[in-house]
């Protein structure tokens, strides 16, 4: 096989029996992971049918309306997250503040925040707020209650984050006079960017899901789509499963993606 | 005399060519908490001289080093590089002024640490960069020559594109030091700059080192490494309990030192010695 192989060709070395093994083990872990899956989810789906409860014409002229809220989930979600790694930046920074103003008022929003249900603020720019004279169009209503509660415990993963980095870091940096603005700015944060990557990951695909949350404003996305359409024609639970079907497929994507990224980011990691 | 960007010199300089006081450190003291850790330090050190600081663990000897460039804020003294003088001011620390002063300081004093503390997340000529660009203002053409040139002179030249995670310790510590000739400091200070390094990887360091001690650097050093402080320094000092003890050339300090204590500190180097790498 290689060139160290003996002469005849006959015979592998031990090495190449090792490594051929190891590739054997290798395609049939995949092989019995994806095959389990592929029959206990076709299972499930087959018993459901099995009832006689699934309608299957439903699942077919009401799909692509549900589909296409997809694409809504996903604009609610990316801005979101955008939304909340500002805040959590700024947050983070607020709460590592000496400024007891500004540290006070950070460390207020996270405790705010994160001390209310998520669905209760997402009620509150619905109902609250146009009470006070504020009406927001209920996609911008979703996303600021979204970011928000997101960006709040992001603040946190970024505070920790921004601690992680090792203190020689930015004593090498005061040591060769930077500024600490420039220090922040030029070390720690990207260290700690790529710290909290992970993190920022998890909470995409949490958001992903969480997005749905604001079909109670009327946001077309995905579920409302699913609950509209569902109860309408009396199919709730195909629609239902379609929608869990397209978040499901969401985050797998994403957390594919996620690990490339992650794989990419790790270079030149000590 | 004066060293160029390549920092060649024709000839080793001896004590007899010392330049005029550029570090003076006047009373310094240092306190953590209740613990007084330095208990006055005076300390000059001339153009174009290296100073070894010689102590055990605990003796201050660290504790001074970062002092001098108020990585640790003294708690009484001051200290001046190069006619800056700051003064310890530990109850204004983080006033703007202050502040600005030991960054002023800083920028004078290059420092290399024990553990490196290269920037993981850049490439090794834009750790030599990133300073004189964005603290100096050098232009990045010039930032990048001088980079090259200090990077040659300890031997990295060919590891310029390299990110630190991909470098030995030896090497990580030479781009150290490169990082901090980069700032074209007016002196160099290095703290045990080979206890983190394996034992083969130590000589390679120590090399570098003494060509720029005899090629007329300024510099202080916290080290343990009896052999190289007697190559390359031009004084010893020998610091207990935060005092300095006696201080002297180093045939004077190592072989013969007039205080008990000093002896004392040497006789458990000569028991169990460090591997001789230089």
């Amino acid at each position: 096989m290689t060139a160290a192989a003996p002469p005849a060709g006959t015979q592998m070395t031990i090495l190449d029996q090792v490594k051929a093994a190891q590739r054997r083990s290798r395609i049939s872990f995949r092989f019995w992971f994806i095959g389990t899956w592929i029959v206990l989810v076709g299972a499930l789906l087959a018993a459901l049918t099995a009832t006689g409860n699934i309608n299957l014409d439903f699942i077919a002229s009401a799909g692509p309306f549900i589909v296409q809220g997809a694409g809504i989930t996903i604009l609610i979600s990316v801005t979101s997250i955008a939304l909340a790694v500002v805040l959590a930046l700024l947050g983070a920074l607020g709460r590592l503040s000496r400024n007891p103003v500004i540290n006070g008022l950070a460390s207020l929003y996270v405790s705010l925040v994160r001390g209310t249900p998520l669905l209760v603020q997402i009620f509150f720019v619905y109902l609250a707020l146009p009470q006070l004279g504020i009406t927001l169009p209920v996609i911008v209503g979703g996303v600021l209650a979204l970011g928000f509660n997101y960006g709040a415990y992001m603040t946190e993963i970024f505070r920790a984050g921004i601690q992680a980095v090792p203190r020689g870091q930015r004593e090498a940096a005061q040591a060769l006079g930077m500024p600490e603005r420039l220090i922040m700015i030029r070390i720690v944060l990207p260290q700690a960017l790529r710290i909290v990557t992970p993190a920022i990951g998890n909470d995409f695909i949490s958001m992903i899901k969480d997005s749905s949350l604001v079909y109670v404003l009327g946001v077309q996305e995905l579920l409302w789509r699913a609950s509209t359409i569902g109860r309408r024609e009396l199919a709730s639970l195909e629609a239902l499963l379609i929608a869990a079907a397209i978040y499901w497929v969401m985050t797998i994507i994403f957390s594919a993606f996620q690990e490339r990224l992650e794989r990419r980011m790790a270079r030149g990691d000590r | 005399m004066n060293t160029t960007v390549s920092g060649r010199i024709t000839h080793p300089i001896d004590t007899g060519q010392l330049g005029e006081p550029i570090v003076r450190a006047q009373g310094v003291e240092k306190y953590f908490g209740d613990n007084h850790v330095l208990r006055g330090i005076d300390l000059e050190v001339r153009q174009r001289e290296a100073v070894m600081l010689i102590g055990r663990s605990g003796s201050g000897k660290t504790t001074f080093l970062r002092c001098v460039n108020f990585l640790e804020e003294p708690t009484v003294g001051s200290i001046e590089i190069d006619g800056l003088r700051v003064d310890a001011d530990p109850l204004h620390a983080r006033s703007r002024a202050h502040q600005e002063q030991m960054r002023q300081i800083r920028t004078r004093a290059g420092m290399v640490f024990q553990d490196f503390n290269l920037f993981p997340h850049m490439t090794v000529i834009d750790n030599c960069i990133e300073a004189p660009i964005r603290v100096s203002n050098v232009p990045r053409a010039e930032a990048v020559e001088r980079a090259e040139a200090y990077l040659g002179k300890v031997g990295l030249a060919e590891k310029r594109d390299e990110y630190p995670a991909r470098l030995s310790g030896g090497q990580k510590q030479r781009v150290a030091i490169a990082r901090a000739l980069s700032m074209e400091p007016k002196v160099l200070l290095f703290d045990e700059p080979t206890s983190a390094l394996d034992p083969e990887l130590i000589g390679e360091v120590l090399r570098v080192m003494e060509d720029l001690a005899h090629e007329g650097s300024t510099m202080i050093v916290v080290t343990h490494e009896m052999h190289f402080a007697r190559e390359a320094a031009d004084r010893v000092v020998f610091l207990e309990e935060g005092r300095i003890i006696e201080e002297g050339p180093p045939e004077k300090m190592l072989d013969n030192p007039d205080d008990d204590r000093t002896r004392q500190f040497l006789r458990r180097f000569l028991v169990s010695p460090h591997p001789d790498e230089s």
